[in-house]
């Protein structure tokens, strides 16, 4: 919409759950074509960050500017439609929808509603893509988790979205599934999207990510070019588990 | 999977074409009034589960569209065709349906519940009020020109019309966009599937055909009273015959609708006294015994049957 705009402009953005301030006043940007790195430690407000950006909850205060325009309040099936897609931490597919169901799913409802033979054909493209090509037909139940995590992304991208967010989306993978992750995210990041990723692995924060934001108990605690913001003193402090941070 | 799909819809399209044949074989009037007492209620449990199969909302007030229907004709049916009568019910209805929907459609599963059988309920108490103080009468009498024939026939072709409209839905978009919505209403949100409005075409959808089977029965009540019309029994009887056969698909409430409604005719006949008691008994055992339905119980031994034959 608008190219000078950054992708994602997010200012003062605020939940709380009962007392808890879980997001308390979060900035971050996301440049076009870029990746950037939300960190912290655990329940320190990331997914909740990722909630308030994509429309399932609804924040307290704050703004988000999705490609130039102020998108905060909106239900998140309009920003679907508006380019934002994502996944989530725990996976989520609906299990008794076989892979290419899954990702027609994605290509049907998003910006474009694409349906029928070319969705098919669409579809299959993107499990390619994930390397799932030989799963179509296999309910999404009957896949290994890290197969239902390629598959969620697989659908996330059939919405040809212009922001993807990413909830520990390589977490949990072994070492050579990592680097095909990684190499699969950048290879994401080449064609042309924005990404918000939220994650704990240092090797792959530090292969993708050009800058970072660094989250604890709700607070933004550094934020920068990601090789400044992991030797930050507070940074380590977060996370070997101190509240260093005044 | 597939085989027994397509077989069920031949199955199903052959027992309508038999059914509607009933009435030209027998001239026996009790078979036809068991045949039109079948057919409402395979009708009304079918249309239940358009909507509540794939929402898994549980909705206590199809009796609140049954009696629109039927008192659409006792008000105006005189005064016009029957096919225009039966276009104002569907037009109220719909509406009814519509600002439910709006109203309660973003409430969870378990409010829904309890939000459609107090609906049911004021629609009654109005109903009665507005007899009791406006037109002072407390029943009404219908008296149309119109056979228990063609009152069966009406039953079956509007059958006929819901299984075809809901084969259709399955196929399109927003069919997929159900299963999405009953399997985690959180992915469908985030893939762009509007989920209010979903469900709203489904339950806009599912009450017009139960206010048309209500409007499409009247004629046979001869006299109404809103007691009769909207007596919450109804409602109970239908969510428990889809829930017998299986909501989750297209003609499972069918295979529930069949036996209940002959059980539950032979029980209010034998013991009317006692019938809601056998009901509420009837609900805990197949709750209990059978919860996703016999169609699902089915799907699973032909699924275990074909498994051990390969
Ligand atoms: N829906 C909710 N209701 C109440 N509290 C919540 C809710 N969601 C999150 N919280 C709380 O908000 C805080 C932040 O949680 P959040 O899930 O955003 O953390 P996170 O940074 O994603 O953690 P993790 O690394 O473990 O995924 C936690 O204390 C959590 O318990
Ligand atoms: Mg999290």
């Amino acid at each position: 919409m608008n190219s000078s705009a950054p992708m994602l402009r997010v200012r003062g953005l605020s939940r709380s759950f009962g007392g808890l301030r879980a997001v308390d006043r979060l900035d971050l940007e996301v440049g076009r074509g870029e990746i950037v790195g939300l960190l912290g430690p655990n329940g320190s407000g990331k997914t909740t960050a990722m909630n308030l950006i994509s429309g399932a909850l609804v924040p307290d205060a704050g703004v988000v500017e999705f490609d130039g325009e102020p998108v905060q309040g909106l239900p998140a099936f309009k920003l679907a439609r508006k380019g934002m897609a994502r996944s989530f931490q725990l996976v989520r597919v609906p299990c008794e929808l076989s892979c290419l169901e899954n990702v027609i799913s994605g290509l049907a409802f998003g910006p474009r509603g694409i349906w029928g033979e070319a969705a098919r054909t669409r579809a299959r493209g993107h499990l390619a893509r994930v390397g799932l090509a030989d799963k179509a037909d296999v309910p999404a139940g009957e896949l290994t988790y890290i197969d239902q995590k390629r598959l969620e992304l697989a659908r996330a991208l059939a919405l040809q979205p212009k922001l993807l967010l990413l909830d520990e989306w390589l977490a949990g993978l072994n070492p050579t599934e990592l680097q095909e992750g990684i190499a699969l995210v950048r290879e994401i990041r080449d064609s042309g999207l924005s990404i918000l990723m939220v994650e704990h692995v240092m090797d792959a924060i530090r292969a993708l990510c050009t800058r970072c934001v660094v989250m604890s108990a709700g607070w933004v605690i550094a934020q920068g070019q990601t090789a400044e913001v992991l030797a930050h003193p507070d940074v380590l402090a977060a996370y070997l588990g101190g509240a260093a941070h005044a | 999977m597939k085989l027994p799909q397509k077989k069920s819809l031949l199955l199903v399209w052959g027992m309508l074409a038999a059914a509607a044949l009933l009435p030209v074989l027998s001239s026996n009037d009790y078979y036809l009034g068991l045949g039109i007492n079948l057919s409402q209620y395979v009708l009304m449990a079918t249309a239940w589960a358009v909507f509540s199969g794939p929402t898994r909302y549980v909705s206590l007030a199809s009796v609140a569209f049954y009696g629109i229907g039927a008192y659409a004709v006792a008000v105006v049916g005189d005064a016009l065709p029957l096919p225009v009568v039966f276009l104002i019910a569907v037009a109220a209805g719909s509406l009814l349906a519509l600002l439910v929907g709006l109203a309660t459609l973003r409430l969870s599963g378990t409010y829904f519940v309890i939000f459609t059988f107090g609906l049911a309920e004021l629609v009654r108490q109005l109903f009665t009020w507005y007899e009791v103080n406006i037109t002072k009468t407390v029943g009404r009498y219908i008296f149309l020109e119109v056979t228990p024939r063609q009152i069966y026939w009406e039953l079956l072709a509007l059958l006929a019309l819901l299984f075809a409209l809901s084969w259709w839905i399955q196929r399109s978009r927003l069919g997929l966009a159900l299963r999405v919505i009953g399997e985690d209403e959180m992915v469908a949100r985030h893939i762009g599937i509007d989920v209010t409005r979903s469900k709203l075409v489904l339950f806009v959808v599912s009450s017009a055909f139960i206010t048309l089977t209500g409007a499409i029965m009247a004629p046979r009540w001869t006299y109404i009273d809103p007691a009769i019309s909207f007596n919450a029994v109804i409602s109970f009887q239908v969510v428990i015959m889809a829930l017998l056969g299986g909501a989750g698909s297209l003609f499972g409430p069918v295979a529930g609708a069949i036996p209940l409604s002959l059980l539950f005719e032979f029980l209010s006949a034998r013991f009317p006294n006692h019938f809601s008691i056998l009901l509420g008994a009837a609900f805990m055992v197949i709750v209990y015994f059978v919860p996703n339905g016999v169609a699902a119980a089915l799907s699973a031994w032909w699924r275990r049957r074909g498994k051990a034959a390969a």
